[in-house]
């Protein structure tokens, strides 16, 4: 598809990398040349440099021909007009754009005759829904939704306390007594396909897939916590901050949000009524300490600052704060080894994540995958297929078939039954399955599992 | 330095070159000339096993390659393509001495066209064909085939770099947000130029290997010729065809994209096609009244003009006439049109019409500068503003090349020749003309020099088409480094 991204910040860039990666042409705009100059050198597209939300800017990047605008610069407004011109000039195209302020994203999307918007992505409040999926079930360091949720693939870090440490995977469903499939591990930076016999050590990052309605099954038979969370501490008083803390004053968890700034700090009282606002530098373990963090149940660092951050759950850490999440703006990912304290969050991850989504949606063809999850630091791959007319070897038992090196099944859900796959399991039409490989953008659509 | 991809990109090209060269093979074979098809099938064999070698040795290469890896990459990679090419030459006889043979090939592949050999119809034909056809791989780049016929992978940004390197121009950049796609139109354009210039040929009565031949010196504005006097003794037919296609191949690529994609007005309205247009529309009717007394007609000396400006504003160098018997003001004007050579992105070398146009924007900026210091201004080419960036590149550009010419005339004057012969001879050279003025002119060659004056010129003919860097950076230290 041809595809023009707008604006080169960080979501702009990790998102024209994906699609690139994707094989789809690519024309960037940017204002600043420099940043459009490197873009360039790391990956195949074109750059224009100037205005995007300028006509001349738009037909120079050759928007008459183009599928689909996504426009992420800073400004809100901007990226409205950008895509209204670039409508205006193709009335084919989908456009989608980056809306932070929450009164223009709700007056798109009642208006849409005056706004021809296919989607909008705050990638703030999408970071504080994945914020708040993780509180739900402390012990994951990541969850990947499947199948409209009814699966997931989970993110387990095995400690020396861990009752699956020195486990072989063969004996691991007595343990869990539940059903689930650990389908990649991640020991020392390098990503395993496990056999039966591969015993679990302490250290290792497991992959596993299980249905959502025993997710919180498995932690409990695990002896991982299995208290709600209550009380919380958020470090920093960003966007972020503020969209998780009022998600989580809806559940009625009682929140500290700190921030060093005073004037942001009245402004998040007066927004924020049940939550308490406190003023002071969170990275000061003084304030920390005084604050409450020995009993509260989980910490999460959200400041602006990556630095800040990562000092600030190391603290948490030393302290026993049973679950930390810590807000990454910069790097890829690979930084969740190296900082051995909890989940990792990414924004810009999480945003261009959705678009590529949106993207594969729209080429829609038959077969093609639903949707892409790359876990264990970008190793591995898991994507979701719907089992239609095309597809081959329906109702053939796993055990008799024979696919791909390196890819397995992970999920079958059949209606409303999600299954765990063993060897007998079958699929038939209108099924969905989770294909789980460690080759990266091999499945292209369903057949391509099979060998 | 990421050596294990720079292996794998030589191990490429040796690849290509191998394919390519099956066709001269294939015509010496048919020829029956066994001698010359034996040293084909040596020289087969030598670049599949070197290639070969070189391609399993670098199989797992790492991701990462920069600017120095682009620019020493390309600079080797021509230079293995000229000595794997030159060999057929040294191993059949027909040029008995390797320094000639290997200036021979370097001549052709970086479309230079000049040549140490006095006896062009004495060549057994695939070697002939070989030569012509070094001309046109080399005008559109061996590194841009690959890059058109090699899938790109995900981490494939860096081919930006063995583009730039490759392409000439102050401001390389794609034609479509795809490098392949780029590459592929590139070469499609090029192909299709070249399969009509060859008809226009056919029909005036040339035979198709000779067609062949000529079609491919003009479409890589090489001008190795067929004959021992260029096109001299082809029917004016012939001559005027093969002028009016050199001009043609002097026009930056682009512009033919956009003529495709409907933009008639904007290719005419660029202002780097019209001062090429006017310098050829200038030159012409220059040397026209200058040297009218020397031939018969108006119409002779109309066509004498226009092929011998065409030809060496492009930086070809076919001859119709000797122009080493010119007046001054027209031998005058034929040194200024080597400088300044054909449009960017075009198949030609020289110092470019846009960096010309560049040059001269930015010192009239400077003069009303010094004249008014508190004026603020910019430079526009085709209404937008150029990138201060761009400007300095091209000074140091400049700056680059006079000292190219310099050095290098300083040192192939160790073989006493006169100034004239000298400096025509380094400009005709590092320009990629081929023919200079005095004793290498139109009707003479360059075997007189001295094996140490080659191999300068060698390098000033590679230094030219690559655009200086590529060839200056494998002197320099810091690009060997490891990092």
């Amino acid at each position: 598809m041809e595809i023009i991204v707008a604006g080169v910040g960080k979501v702009g860039l990790t998102l024209a990398r994906q699609l690139v990666a994707e094989e789809h042409s690519v024309t960037l705009i940017d204002m600043n040349s420099l940043v459009l100059e490197e873009a360039v050198e790391q990956f195949d597209a074109m750059s224009i440099c100037g205005n995007c939300a300028s006509k001349d800017i738009l037909l120079q990047a050759g928007v008459e021909k183009a599928d689909l605008v996504i426009a992420a610069t800073n400004a809100d407004e901007v990226n409205l007009l950008c895509c209204m011109t670039a409508h205006g000039i193709n009335s084919n195209l989908h456009t989608i754009a980056r809306i932070r302020n929450p009164e223009y994203a709700e007056q798109v999307m009642t208006m849409p005759e005056v706004f021809p918007l296919s989607l909008t992505i705050n990638p703030e409040k999408r970071a504080a829904e994945e914020i708040r999926r993780l509180l739900q079930y402390p012990g994951f360091l990541r969850r990947d939704a499947f199948a409209k949720g009814r699966a997931e693939i989970v993110e387990l870090r095995i400690d020396e306390k861990s009752k699956l440490s020195g486990v072989a995977l063969k004996d691991m469903p007595g343990v869990v007594k539940c059903k689930v499939l650990v389908c990649a591990v991640l020991r020392q930076g390098a990503a395993v396909a496990p056999s039966g016999d591969f015993v679990l050590q302490t250290g290792d990052r497991i992959f596993v897939t299980a249905p959502t309605a025993i997710l919180g099954e498995l932690l409990k038979n695990l002896g991982i916590i299995t208290r709600r969370v209550r009380k919380m501490l958020i470090c920093g008083g960003g966007r972020v901050s503020f969209y998780l803390a009022k998600l989580l004053e809806k559940d009625g968890i009682q929140v500290s949000l700190i921030d060093r700034n005073p004037a942001r700090c009245a402004e998040l009282a007066a927004l924020l009524p049940n939550t308490s606002i406190l003023h002071g530098d969170c990275s000061s373990q003084n304030l920390l300490d005084s604050q409450g963090i020995n009993d509260v149940d989980a910490l999460c660092s959200l400041t602006g600052v990556d630095e800040t951050n990562a000092i600030t759950s190391l603290y948490a850490n030393t302290k026993n704060v049973p679950q930390i999440i810590t807000k990454i703006s910069r790097g890829e990912g690979f930084l969740s080894e190296s900082l051995p304290i909890g989940s990792v969050i990414c924004p810009k991850e999480l945003s261009s994540n959705i678009i590529v989504r949106y993207v594969r949606a729209m080429q829609n063809q038959t077969g093609a995958a639903i949707s892409v999850h790359t876990i264990a630091d970008g190793q591995v791959e898991a994507v979701e297929f719907t089992v239609d007319a095309t597809t081959k070897h329906c109702g053939v038992p796993l055990k008799s078939l024979k696919l791909r090196p390196n890819v397995l099944i992970g999920i079958i859900t059949h209606g409303a039954d999600t299954q765990i796959p063993n060897g007998d399991s079958v699929f038939t039409e209108g099924d969905t399955i989770v294909a789980v490989t460690s080759g990266r953008g091999i499945l292209k659509s369903i057949n391509d599992i099979f060998a | 330095m990421n050596y294990k991809m720079m292996g794998r990109f030589i191990g490429l090209i040796i690849a290509v070159e191998a394919v390519f060269i099956l066709p001269a093979l294939l015509i010496s074979v048919c020829y029956g000339e066994t001698v010359a098809a034996a040293s084909f099938l040596y020289t087969l064999a030598i670049m599949v096993l070197l290639g070969g070698i070189l391609l399993m040795s670098c199989r797992k290469a790492g991701h990462i390659f920069g600017a120095t890896e682009g620019l020493v990459c390309v600079g080797l990679g021509w230079m293995a393509l000229s000595l794997l090419g030159c060999l057929p030459f040294w191993f059949s006889g027909e040029i008995p001495h390797f320094m000639d043979a290997f200036f021979e090939m370097v001549s052709g592949f970086t479309t230079t066209g000049a040549s140490i050999l006095s006896d062009v119809e004495g060549l057994s034909k695939g070697l002939l064909y070989w030569r012509s056809f070094s001309h046109w791989l080399g005008g559109m780049g061996v590194l841009v085939f690959l890059l058109a016929i090699s899938p790109g992978g995900k981490n494939s940004g860096f081919t930006m770099h063995l583009l730039r390197a490759e392409s000439p121009g102050p401001n390389v950049g794609k034609l479509v947000p795809k490098m392949r796609q780029t590459a592929l139109i590139l070469y499609l354009i090029y192909i299709a130029l070249t399969i009509i210039n060859t008809i226009f040929l056919l029909c005036g009565g040339m035979n198709w290997l000779d067609a062949l031949c000529t079609a491919f010196g003009t479409a890589g504005t090489g001008g190795f010729g067929v004959r021992n006097d260029s096109l001299a003794s082809f029917s004016p037919y012939i001559q005027t065809v093969t002028a009016v296609f050199m001009l043609l191949f002097g026009i930056n690529f682009s512009c033919y994209y956009l003529l495709l994609l409907g933009h008639i007005r904007g290719v005419f309205k660029d202002e780097e096609l019209r001062l090429y247009l006017g310098i050829i529309l200038l030159c012409v009717i220059a040397i026209g009244f200058n040297v009218h007394h020397m031939y018969k007609t108006g119409a002779e000396t109309a066509r004498h003009a226009f092929f011998q400006v065409s030809s060496i504003i492009t930086t070809t160098g076919y001859s119709t006439t000797d122009f080493d018997l010119w007046p001054g003001l027209s031998k005058g004007l034929i040194m200024m049109l080597m400088v300044v050579g054909a449009c960017a992105g075009s198949t030609g070398g020289g110092l470019k019409c846009s960096r010309v146009l560049l040059l001269f924007k930015s010192l009239r900026r400077n003069i009303r500068q010094v004249l008014n210091p508190r004026k603020v201004q910019v430079v526009r080419n085709n209404n937008q503003v150029v990138d201060e960036r761009i400007l300095s590149n091209t000074n140091a550009y400049l700056a680059a090349y006079i000292i190219v010419v310099i050095v290098s005339y300083l040192l192939i004057s160790l073989d006493n020749f006169s100034i004239g012969t000298n400096l025509s001879a380094v400009l005709a050279c590092f320009n990629n003309i081929g023919p200079g003025l005095e004793q290498v002119g139109p009707m003479c060659n360059f075997s007189g020099y001295s094996d140490f004056s080659k191999f300068v010129l060698i390098l000033d003919m590679l230094a030219g088409r690559l655009e200086i860097f590529p060839i200056l950076v494998l002197f320099s230290r810091s690009a060997w480094k490891r990092r």
